[in-house]
């Protein structure tokens, strides 16, 4: 008896089982699909925003940069991709001594993206941009200045 | 209902009436072998292109796109690539059966293929064993798999074989009970005659649970039948990198590929004429002007749509179920199909006897 009601259970369960699955598949078959379809939706294309396409300086309304040019970033990076200029300047009211950033290179083609150098900025100078079309024919075009305009800090 | 043998007829006339009629009989034969052919490539591009598409959309994917709009060239292209394809023999193999076996599993494939009736006056074979006659038909193409197996000398082959032979020789039985169960209601083997008795009410209805439970155990039976998903394991890629199909290249493959995909469709056609009515419309008993504005569809439409609208279900079982191994499989067969399907006789026999049906 005890076996008989073994096989009906496990019948039924089984039968309940293989619906719930395709319970799940059917509902799949409806639902607005995932794919990208990446050249031709350039325009549309969204990405995550945590998403690591390029290393950027945001700048401000008058153009100027956060940095500090503490050179953390720099040491932070395990890949040697940054590498900073500074030189210190002697405010002319104050008479204090001040570094501010000559040049930013960043080089793209060594970069792991690994967001080291942005965790350890300490002024959110620098950030990851989404943009991520960056192939290229030649390997010095990777190498990038990222500061347009000297740092005023 | 538009009946299709007016025209075979008049054709039949024209042909007699300038020549012998066993020339014209023979022009015909071969007419028609040409037109199954062609019918069976056209119906084998469909489901290829119908198979990538609906399991892209089960697994939220978009399936081809690229080539042709909506990705319809790509399945010509891939016919195109195989045609092309260098057929490679192997060392060690027995030639004669290894050139033979994907010849056999087409025949047998292109044998049950012609008993579908797609629509009135529209059958190739249709005599008064019909689907007695499909059933053993297709079921030489085992003999077909087991060759291609033994002869190309490869152990994953021969495995991938004889468990395709286990299985199907199973599940085989179910089959032949479940069609049984409606030979039970029709009390005919003829496909046309089992389609027409369907007018008033398709059989999936009018034999209601039997034949419900009946239509289920096909479904599972038929899925077996082609190798299919969950039951796949005779090409378990993972395990035995392609089964049977191993050792063949080029159009010897694209054979056991194509006969794969329109027995799926020779299995489906075979639920949507025995348990769907065929071509046969749908039709209500009491609503007249509804039953009339059914008939306008032609018959061909209403046979390939419920015919596909199986192969999407029995595309919808494989892209959810994993794979079973060979014992479950077995076990499903033996300790739970071919009991329920001995009972499920039983009942539709009680049934019959007692006018309890529709």
């Amino acid at each position: 008896m005890e076996k008989k009601r073994n096989y009906i259970n496990g019948l039924l369960h089984g039968i309940g089982t293989l619906l719930t699955g395709m319970k799940v598949t059917g509902r799949e078959f409806f639902t607005k699909k995932v794919t990208e379809q990446y050249p031709e939706n350039r325009k549309t294309l969204v990405l995550s925003d945590r998403f690591r396409g390029m290393l950027t300086m945001p700048v401000d309304k008058e153009g100027r940069n956060k940095c500090i040019a503490c050179g953390l970033c720099q040491m932070a990076c395990p890949n040697d991709t940054i590498h900073i200029e500074s030189e210190t300047i002697t405010d002319e009211t104050s008479g204090k001594k001040k570094k501010v950033l000559v040049k930013y290179q960043y080089d793209l083609g060594s970069c792991m993206f690994c967001q080291l150098c942005v965790n350890a900025c300490p002024h959110d100078a620098i950030r990851f941009s989404t943009e991520f079309e960056n192939a290229v024919f030649d390997r010095n075009t990777l190498v990038k200045i990222l500061n347009k305009t000297q740092s005023n800090h | 209902m538009f009946d299709f043998s007016i025209i075979t007829n008049w054709i039949h006339e024209q042909l007699i009436s300038f020549m012998p009629t066993g020339l014209a009989v023979f022009v015909e034969c071969v007419a028609i072998g040409i037109c199954i052919m062609l019918m069976y490539a056209v119906l084998a591009i469909i489901m290829i292109f119908m198979e990538r598409k609906v399991c892209a959309a089960f697994q939220c994917r978009l399936g081809p796109m690229r080539v042709g709009p909506y990705g319809t060239i790509q399945v010509f292209a891939d016919v195109f690539k195989m045609l092309i394809k260098e057929i490679i023999t192997i060392n060690h193999a027995d030639k004669f059966l290894y050139n033979l076996a994907p010849y056999i599993v087409i025949l047998a494939s292109i044998m049950s293929f012609s008993c579908l009736p797609i629509n009135k006056g529209l059958e190739v074979l249709d005599f008064n064993v019909g689907i007695f006659f499909m059933l053993a038909a297709s079921s030489i193409g085992i003999v077909g798999i087991l060759l291609a197996g033994w002869s190309s000398n490869n152990k994953y082959s021969l495995i991938g074989a004889m468990r395709s032979g286990a299985q199907m020789i199973s599940y085989e039985l179910s089959i032949g009970l479940s069609i049984l169960t409606i030979v039970v209601l029709t009390d005919t083997l003829q496909l046309s005659e089992i389609v027409e008795r369907q007018a008033d009410g398709w059989f999936l209805f009018k034999g209601h649970i039997p034949a419900f439970i009946a239509f289920v155990i096909y479904l599972i039976a038929g899925n077996a039948e082609v190798n299919r998903g969950p039951f796949d394991l005779p090409e378990a890629e993972s395990e035995l990198t392609a089964g049977y199909h191993t050792e063949y290249s080029g159009m010897h493959f694209g054979l056991f590929y194509v006969a794969e995909f329109v027995n799926l469709f020779i299995i489906a056609g075979i639920a949507a004429t025995i348990f769907l009515g065929g071509w046969m419309p749908l039709h209500i008993p009491g609503l007249d002007g509804f039953n009339q504005a059914m008939d306008y569809i032609p018959g061909f439409v209403w046979f390939f749509a419920k015919a596909f609208f199986i192969v999407w279900l029995l595309m919808w079982f494989k892209w959810t179920f994993p794979r079973l191994r060979i014992d479950q499989i077995l076990t499903l067969e033996w300790k739970y199909l071919v009991p329920i399907g001995l009972v499920n006789l039983l009942l539709m026999v009680i049934i019959v006897v007692f006018k309890l049906h529709f």
